[in-house]
């Protein structure tokens, strides 16, 4: 049956025979590759340490490699076929005009190690691209080294470190909401900091009493994301960095979920000293099945000179390297992912400064009507208004049906959406976190809703039909015990004693 | 442009179900004195022509056509259409993490290929679904190391990228790790057995920054000796002709991946190899996509070993990383399969016959000569009688990328010049840079 106009729903339409690895492919003597022949003189390569034959790698023709990967595109779910309303991780389309830039020529074929005289358009991108950035966090310097949100967060507490030990302190403790995303604790340790975890308060906010006692000199900083993970925006921010920086500890800003504040509220203006944000989030690019993302890191003044570096400065109306006065050194081998960012420069110049504000008022109208519709089903446990994200409860759902919130997600595939995030945050029991993002139409928001009430409804008649979903996807749920208790991570792997 | 669907009757009603009157009632509860008030100068927006033209007039300001000879982990390799038209499918360019199974099983597949190819060509049994980058990549390699042994010396050769050495330095700062080079005599590492602190790892590369083929015995012996983990950086495109590090008897091996189906891209996005053995596996850092079975015991693909990851063991996670490189690993797939065990061994092979027709060419001008004499791959030290720099410069006005100059990060090779060539550059190529050259050096 179609469905109405606008609807980004696909009913799944991928494919449902398995496919067999390029080594079962493969056939001894069949070849893709071709080169011209060495045009220069041959003969023995004179080296120690010679390899004794070629590796193990599969034989096939570049027929078989096209036919393989376009059946397991076809085995997979993405932005371009449905809606992905996966909170925390901004699963918006990606304009195909930031494709073009990315696979511009001029840009790919650029070498990291080239004079930079050569490569003036490249550092140019990285000057316009952070100074939208420090416009929208209210920062002072941005650098993008950061391949991604986590690096971001362990170059954000390597400044901090460098800060205080240029103060001649060395405090040891960084305070984490237990909201937080897991990528918050483990930086921390990374960076050779222990962790405290703050409360949340019944608000679903930081608890500010439990902050004022956590706050000691062995306190190095804050880190929070605002909106938090409840999709609540934290309203005491203000006294909270106040808070943190009378020990002269610092306020960490993790971008998750920048997207709900674009234009609309700045962590600068909120007490935040260092910012990271998730260009494959907020900005749009795509997330690749996992990755390349950016996560470019910002700081308030004071911190400028321990940015990692170089950095591009401007020098009359030329644009050169520089290392920043105390810098933290690299956290990147070249100059982060510079492809991705100029994707991002693209799509912030796309939208402007209106566009970039109509990002934060529809991703947050999409959620809030979103979350009034399915609230008939679900219950919301931390009732303030939402922001571009909310969390709803399969926990009374399971209580009365055992229905629980990976059975709903799972359901979700069968109808052609992604699943929301579940199980996190951790302080919701049975979380359903769903992010629809400011690019879905009010049809689509409309037929999310519509599957969530409907799954709720066939969890009431017919639970088990919900607890195997889900029924129409390329496979059921993985036996993902066996995964881990025998594990087979490549095709030399054999599986000892079978299933 | 504007990439919300929504019509102002769209935004109408839904506000109207949600009792506002205007979009900035959406954010009324938010403390006034965080609200935007004022005009934060942020650019107009651009029409997608207009847009296009600002990226062709950036894209105008960096010198075209430059024929390369830069490497240091960054290689100009022929990369066939065919990587690039299968990598763009929307399917794997608009995914996320593959979280979700059922409906992910093409990104699984594709890195559980990848894992497989990998381990193949660096001889290890496993490796991970990608990292960042070549130095992130060594990053994480010590990271474990230090983990497994409990120690806190690191070993490391100057001969290790300057780039994941200052990476390696800067974390190690934080970390309190007692990092000890080992210097290089002759253009290979000179181990000092007795340098102390007890060492966690002994990280080297294979062939070393100068291009050089370093010792894979003196290495991991040492290593072994010591109670260390032996790990080396290698060059994906000359495992088809150089040993693999799992056949040396290395516990871990780490590569910068962009060659391997990947353009230069100014350095990202490209990706880093990790491969270790089965021992460290529970160690190992990023994601690891498994073989399983569905209910109906269909074969399927999964996200395996996640108790590792940060979102599960939080503070004790074997590594921070959640985003990783996954759309740069299916391009390195890609390539591999593309060629095959006897296309790695052409492109090593090429690569280095005609890196030893330009050593010779350009030794045979006058006051330029290799700053070590040892075997090499693709990749080869010159010493220029003139600041590399310089040379650089000069070249460029000529048509050529020269190569990377080395005086920044090895002060001992004044007029070092570090000049890499790929199976793409053409015998003409290589003479009109050899001509180019004389031409500098003369004029100097």
């Amino acid at each position: 049956m179609p469905e109405p106009g606008g609807r980004a729903t696909a009913s799944p339409l991928m494919g449902g025979s398995a496919e067999p690895t390029l080594r079962d492919l493969s056939s001894p003597g069949r070849q893709a590759w071709s080169f011209p022949p060495l045009d220069v003189p041959d003969g023995d390569i004179e080296i120690p340490e010679l390899a004794p034959g070629p590796p193990a790698l599969p034989e096939v023709a570049e027929r078989d490699l096209v036919a393989h990967y376009t059946r397991l595109a076809h085995r997979n779910f993405a932005v371009d076929l449905g809606a992905y309303p996966l909170g925390s991780c901004t699963m918006k389309y990606n304009p195909k005009v930031c494709d073009w830039a990315a696979e511009h020529p001029a840009f790919r074929n650029l070498h990291p190690s080239q004079p930079a005289h050569t490569t003036q358009g490249a550092l140019e991108v990285l000057m316009e691209a952070e100074e939208i950035l420090c416009r929208l966090t209210g920062m002072a310097r941005a650098t993008f080294q950061p391949p991604a949100g986590a690096a971001g967060e362990l170059t954000g507490l390597l400044i901090m470190c460098a800060y205080h030990r240029s103060r001649g302190r060395k405090p040891g403790t960084i305070l984490i909401p237990d909201s937080a995303h897991g990528t918050n604790p483990a930086s921390v340790t990374l960076a050779g900091y222990s962790v405290a975890q703050l409360p949340s308060d019944e608000r679903g906010m930081v608890d500010l009493d439990a902050l004022r006692t956590a706050v000691d000199d062995d306190v190095a900083g804050l880190m929070l994301t605002n909106p938090n993970t409840l999709g609540l925006f934290e309203e005491d921010i203000v006294e909270m960095a106040r808070i943190v920086h009378e020990v002269d500890g610092l306020v960490y800003y993790d971008g998750a979920n920048l997207n709900a504040i674009l234009g609309v509220a700045r962590p600068g203006d909120m007490g935040f000293d260092i910012v990271h944000s998730n260009l494959h989030k907020t900005f749009a690019t795509p997330h690749g099945g996992g990755g390349p993302g950016a996560g470019p890191v910002a700081v308030v003044d004071r911190l400028v000179e321990f940015l990692p570096g170089p950095l591009p400065v401007r020098d009359g109306d030329r644009l050169r390297w520089e290392m920043p006065a105390s810098t933290i050194g690299r956290v990147h081998g070249n100059h982060g992912n510079f492809l991705v960012v100029l994707r991002a420069l693209a799509y912030m110049r796309a939208l402007g400064g209106p566009g970039l504000r109509r990002v934060a008022e529809r991703s947050v109208l999409n959620a809030r009507y979103l979350e009034s519709l399915v609230s008939e089903a679900y219950e919301i446990p931390y009732p303030a208004p939402c922001m571009h994200e909310f969390v709803a409860s399969a926990a009374a759902l399971k209580r009365q049906t055992g229905v629980r919130a990976m059975d709903v997600a799972k359901a979700l595939l069968d109808r052609g959406i992604h699943a929301p995030t579940v199980y996190f945050p951790l302080v919701v029991e049975e979380a359903l976190m769903v992010e629809p993002t400011e690019t879905e139409s009010l049809e689509t928001v409309e037929a999310i809703a519509e599957a969530l009430l409907a799954i709720a409804g066939e969890a009431a008649v017919d639970p088990e039909h919900v607890q195997r979903a889900p029924h129409n996807t390329p496979v059921s749920r993985p036996d993902d015990a066996l995964a881990a208790r025998q594990p087979v991570l490549t095709w030399d792997m054999e599986r000892g004693g079978g299933r | 442009m504007d990439f919300t669907p929504h019509t102002d009757a769209d935004v109408h009603a839904m506000l109207t179900r949600l009792g506002l009157a205007e979009p900035n009632d959406l954010f009324a509860h938010l403390p006034a004195e965080v609200r935007v008030s004022g005009d934060l100068g942020l650019p107009e927006p651009l029409s997608e022509l207009e847009l296009m033209r600002h990226i062709d007039d950036l894209g105008a300001r960096n010198t075209p056509g430059l024929i390369c000879f830069a490497g240091g982990g960054i290689y100009d390799h022929y990369l066939p259409p065919v990587v690039r038209a299968l990598t763009l499918r929307p399917e794997f360019v608009t995914s996320y993490t593959p979280y979700q199974a059922e409906v992910s099983q093409g990104v699984l597949q594709a890195l559980f290929e990848y894992q497989s190819m990998i381990a193949a060509i660096t001889g290890l049994p496993v490796a991970n679904a990608s990292l960042y980058d070549g130095a992130s990549a060594g990053l994480e390699a010590v990271n474990l190391a230090v983990g497994h042994t409990g120690r806190k010396g690191v070993w490391i050769s100057r001969g290790l990228h300057p780039h994941t050495r200052e990476i390696i330095t800067t974390f190690a700062r934080a970390r309190e790790l007692q990092i000890v080079e080992h210097p290089m005599v002759g253009g290979r590492t000179a181990w000092a057995p007795d340098a102390g602190p007890e060492p966690a790892a002994v990280v080297f590369s294979q062939p070393n920054h100068l291009g050089v083929i370093e010792d894979y015995d003196a290495a991991v012996t040492l290593a072994h000796g010591a109670g260390a983990l032996a790990i080396a950086e290698v060059d994906p495109m000359l495992l088809g002709v150089i040993r693999s590090p799992g056949a040396a008897g290395c516990d871990i091996a780490f590569a910068e991946g962009q060659p391997l189906g990947n353009p230069m891209s100014f350095g990202g996005p490209v990706l880093g190899l990790f491969t270790t053995t089965m021992e460290l596996l529970r160690r190992l850092p990023g994601r690891l996509v498994g073989q399983t079975f569905d209910r109906e015991g269909r074969p399927a693909y999964t996200l395996t070993l996640r108790t590792r990851e940060q979102d599960i063991r939080r503070e004790k996670a074997s590594s921070n990383i959640c985003t990783n490189q996954t759309l740069n690993a299916i391009a390195a797939a890609v390539h591999l399969a593309w060629l095959g065990p006897n296309g790695l061994v052409e492109v090593g092979r090429q690569s280095m016959q005609k890196a030893r027709y330009l050593a010779h060419r350009v030794t045979e001008i006058r006051g330029v000569k290799l700053a070590v004499e040892a075997p090499f791959g693709r990749e080869f030290p010159l010493l220029l009688p003139l600041d590399p720099d310089d040379a650089v410069a000069a070249m460029a006005d000529r048509g050529f990328l020269a190569g990377v100059p080395l005086s920044g990060d090895y002060p001992e090779l004044p007029g070092g010049l570090l000049v890499a060539v790929t199976e793409k550059r053409t015998r003409h190529q290589l003479d009109s840079y050899a001509e180019a050259l004389e031409k500098v050096v003369s004029d100097a």
